[in-house]
């Protein structure tokens, strides 16, 4: 038996956070079962996180300020003089782009034969943005990466479904390495988008996001990027799909092919 | 390709920087402005963030930095007048009420509380994070936190506590 330590203030903290071992955190559920009035105020501080995020979460998705997105800019005079030349070169593309994080859409040298040639339409840049954005925020999250998780799924698909106004189906990556660990609904220009993420067991994290009513008709798979994060897009009939992560870009293709194989069965 | 560039990087915490932002200040422009004056001040001092640490946290740190001074230079901007109306009251009932809402609650919260609440609940960082962001001892974080959590909890249950008036012009 552990030995059992006794239960202080900062245990019961950390119980609302959960960010206790499995054990202990037994040892302090049976103590507020036998302690009503703790047990009380534990659950109305747990209701204090789930509002606050109520409260602030839809601060991530609203646009933001131009002086903002400037201000995350290596300021020119620091530019010029402390930049390798390749890094200039990347900042002053990215400037003259004029998105957002500089999510520098372009067609995908490793998929030639499916690359469409024109440029993409300027929903379908919101489209991958919206992806690309909500795999940069949601990934890096512990202890709240999805709003269902994976053991709720059949609810979880059946929500965003209902959400998005079409059926969906959440693709199995589980040959490819990968296990669901849930979803979540965002908003999106024109409608809400669906997020699933999935997980390989070394907690490498993979984001696919899909929403309705997409503008174009191709199914081509197109590349964008920000240096780190790779997403490959295309449009498959009612869906547009967004397949986001950090791992090298062939690897990214194999899995978007299979999404793609599963989506259509 | 791991090495996104700094600029990427620093964007990608945009979002996040902004919703503690707004739940620190509660004003959605002045919450930008200290998102701006964050950013500003992170690339001044950029050579001082290590590569391989959080830069999430690191720019947390920097806005806890411009924020106190902010509130500070804003304290000894405060006249004879305002602090004759800020002296501490008995709140009455319907002052209570009104502290329902979650957002009323955490602004009646001290900054310092407000912050170590903030950084736990809403941005997920964990208790050492959170000492080392905000340059306190763990201890303190810990003390903060269940004051913060126990007075948001009075506050919401419309029990009369005891706070400064602000002044509202």
């Amino acid at each position: 038996m552990n030995e059992r330590l006794p239960i202080i203030e900062a245990d019961l903290q950390a119980y609302v956070d959960e960010c206790l071992p499995e054990a202990r955190r037994a040892d302090i559920e049976a103590y507020l079962a036998a302690r009503p009035e703790d047990a009380a105020r534990i659950e109305a501080y747990r209701r204090q996180n789930a509002e606050l995020r109520k409260l602030y979460d839809p601060v991530l998705d609203e646009p933001v300020p131009q002086r903002i997105a400037d201000a995350a800019q290596q300021p020119a005079a620091q530019r010029w003089h402390r930049l390798p030349v390749f890094r200039i070169a990347a900042a002053v593309a990215w400037i003259g782009l004029g998105t957002l994080l500089g999510w520098n859409l372009r067609d995908s040298p490793a998929a030639p034969e499916q690359t469409a040639l024109r440029p993409p339409a300027l929903q379908t840049v919101a489209f991958v943005h919206g992806a690309a954005l909500a795999h940069a925020t949601f990934v890096p999250e512990k202890r709240h990466p999805v709003e269902v998780t994976a053991d709720q799924e059949a609810h979880l698909v059946q929500w965003l479904s209902n959400r998005l106004g079409k059926a969906l189906h959440v693709p199995a990556l589980t040959e490819q390495g990968y296990a669901l660990v849930g979803g979540r609904l965002l908003p999106n220009e024109g409608g809400p988008a669906a997020q699933f993420m999935y997980e390989d067991p070394r907690g490498g994290r993979l984001t696919l996001y899909l929403k309705t009513s997409v503008k174009g008709s191709d199914t081509a798979f197109r590349f964008a990027e920000d240096n780190g994060v790779g997403v490959f897009y295309w449009v498959d009939g009612e869906f547009g799909y967004a397949l986001s992560g950090t791992l090298d870009k062939t690897r990214l293709l194999e899995i978007a092919k299979a999404v793609y194989g599963k989506v259509n069965h | 390709m791991p090495d996104m560039d700094q600029s990427s990087q620093i964007a990608t915490c945009i979002p996040r920087l902004r919703r503690y932002a707004r739940a620190l200040v509660n004003d959605r422009t002045a919450a930008d402005d200290l998102v701006q004056d964050t950013l500003e001040r992170a690339w001044t001092r950029i050579q001082q963030f290590r590569a391989g640490t959080d830069l999430r946290a690191w720019m947390f740190s920097i806005m806890h930095n411009v924020h106190l001074n902010q509130v500070r230079s804003r304290r000894d901007a405060v006249s004879f007048d305002e602090e004759v109306h800020g002296i501490p009251q008995r709140a009455t009932q319907s002052d209570a009420l009104e502290m329902r809402d979650m957002d009323r609650a955490m602004q009646a919260l001290p900054v310092e509380q407000r912050e170590v609440l903030l950084l736990v609940a809403l941005e997920d960082l964990s208790y050492e994070e959170v000492a080392k962001t905000l340059g306190i001892p763990l201890g303190t974080v810990m003390s903060r936190l269940s004051r913060a959590r126990e007075r948001v909890r009075s506050l919401m249950n419309g029990i009369p506590v005891t706070q400064r008036l602000v002044v509202v012009k």
